[in-house]
């Protein structure tokens, strides 16, 4: 048995149509929507703002916090009970990994930033959606970054690589599945984001990387154009 | 900084205008969109100005209450999510989710909106149990009567997944074409007392400065299906009896958007 093709159709190596949007929610200092194929992630920033309890600040430094939440109706099944889940609660620590490689908060001594992902529609992919669209919004509230950082999934299908894995793919029986979500600081190729489930060869995780950083590319480029699009409009808006 | 918020409408009210510069009788644009999350079994999105929400639809199957062996149910959640405001906080539902939630809750249950007998799968043994969701994306101001909107609208795209009797099991991926029994149309507005003038649909400045609420939850221009008052100032009939009635006239312009 072979994967020949992929359930959706798509090329080996081809990512979910995207889209994403800087700027939607206004109360929030910085914020984004991305989309990819049929999972959806909001991210608001609030911050810096001063850090309470007090013992966890930091003099030094200002902190990134961050927060994965899945809507209750936004899973492919049951209801998602509201309210943090161990696994929640890993996704959140782990995007919170992700994100602080890429930021320079040394500027706010004993703050905080804190970042809010929300999903309301899922299909796999999720926290590195989540990630995707945090990156925007830091952007967007203007904390100083090194990069934007990309995020996406690549997968082991039977005896297939392959990126951006929808729940299809990861339900995939006629042979076994790997799924590797890893986040990467496009420009530099380094990778702050790394996990997998199923099993793997130390070759095809050397090729996976190879996939993942063509895919990071892509998104950066639309993460880039959110950017730009909104601050273009800006722009222009005060020129009226 | 209350104090001063409410000099400062007060100022604004004596020249007959708002702090955004609207009308005290002034709703600002409503949209409502529906189908926005397809993980549930019915979703709407709406922003009132800028605030938005969304809501969610899920649908599962129980036994029954004891006391009502032929009638399916309804619970309502809302999620005041520390993303929409930089004042909400992560953790257990507040008491002014579990307020809001009540309050939406109470306009679709009172009303009968939902027909709970044609929920019911096998008598005493199984009914669906219509679940709602509502999650703030951003709050500037009258989640109340978005909340409500959204539960509405989202209820009206609520279609039945498919369920197999014989196995007892719920197939989420596939949706029939078997609509949730909605009968009629239960939305809110609330209205607020902010010094000596009367407004309808409140921005986040002017709910910290009112001195009293009250959510008319109504059904059509003459009947209402829920009341709550809030803040701590009281308010005479005479004041109440002015606030149904821009409540009424309010939600007859809501459910146009419906």
């Amino acid at each position: 048995m072979s994967y020949q093709k992929r359930v959706d159709g798509r090329k080996f190596d081809e990512l979910r149509p995207i889209q994403a949007k800087a700027g939607v929610i206004e109360r929030a200092d910085g914020s984004a929507y991305f989309k990819i194929g049929d999972t959806v992630a909001y991210a608001a920033v609030y911050g810096p703002r001063e850090l309470y309890p007090k013992f966890l600040q930091d003099p030094a430094r200002g902190i990134l916090r961050c927060n994965y939440n899945m809507m209750p109706f936004s899973g492919s099944g049951d209801r998602v009970r509201p309210g943090p889940n161990r696994r929640a609660k890993e996704i959140s620590l782990v995007t919170e990994k992700s994100l602080t490689a890429a930021t320079d908060l040394s500027q706010f001594p004993n703050s905080v930033v804190d970042v809010f992902i929300e999903l309301p529609q899922t299909d796999a992919g999720s926290r590195c959606a989540g990630i995707c669209a945090a990156s925007i919004a830091l952007a967007d509230a203007g904390i100083t970054m090194k990069d934007l950082v990309a995020a996406v999934s690549v997968g082991r299908v039977d005896d297939k690589l392959v990126v951006d894995l929808n729940y299809a793919e990861e339900a995939y029986e006629d042979g076994t599945v790997a799924d590797i979500p890893i986040a990467m600081l496009p420009s530099s190729g380094e990778i702050t984001l790394l996990q997998m489930d199923g099993t793997l060869t130390k070759e095809q995780l050397l090729e996976a990387f190879e996939l993942v950083k063509k895919a990071c590319l892509e998104i950066n480029e639309v993460q880039r154009k959110a950017l730009k699009e909104k601050y273009t409009l800006e722009r222009n808006d005060t020129h009226e | 900084m209350n104090k001063d918020l409410k000099q400062h409408c007060a100022r604004f009210s004596a020249l007959g205008i708002r702090l955004d510069g609207r009308r005290f009788e002034e709703y600002r644009p409503v949209e409502v969109e529906y189908g926005i999350s397809n993980s549930a079994e019915g979703s709407a999105r709406v922003k009132i100005g800028t605030t938005e929400v969304l809501a969610g639809v899920k649908l599962s199957i129980e036994k029954p209450y004891p006391d009502a062996p032929e009638k399916g149910s309804l619970s309502v959640n809302v999620e005041l999510l520390p993303l929409s405001n930089p004042k909400f906080e992560s953790g257990p539902p507040g008491i002014d989710s579990i307020e809001l939630a009540r309050v939406v809750d109470r306009s679709i249950r009172e009303s009968e909106a939902i027909d709970m007998e044609a929920l019911c799968v096998k008598t005493g043994e199984k009914v669906w149990i219509v679940n709602i969701d509502i999650c703030t994306l951003n709050d500037a101001g009258n989640l109340f009567d978005a909340s409500a909107l959204a539960a509405l609208a989202a209820l009206r795209d609520t279609r039945f997944p498919e369920y197999d009797e014989e196995k007892n099991a719920i197939n989420y991926d596939k949706k029939t074409d078997r609509k949730l029994p909605v009968r009629n149309m239960p939305l809110s507005v609330t209205v607020l007392k902010l010094g000596n003038v009367l407004i309808v649909d409140p921005i986040s400045e002017e709910e910290s400065a009112a001195d009293a609420r009250l959510t008319v939850g109504s059904l059509d221009e003459d009947t209402m299906c829920a009341l709550q008052k809030g803040g701590s100032a009281p308010l005479t009939s005479e004041e109440i009896g002015k606030m149904v009635e821009m409540g009424l006239k309010h939600g007859a312009f809501l459910r146009k958007h419906i």
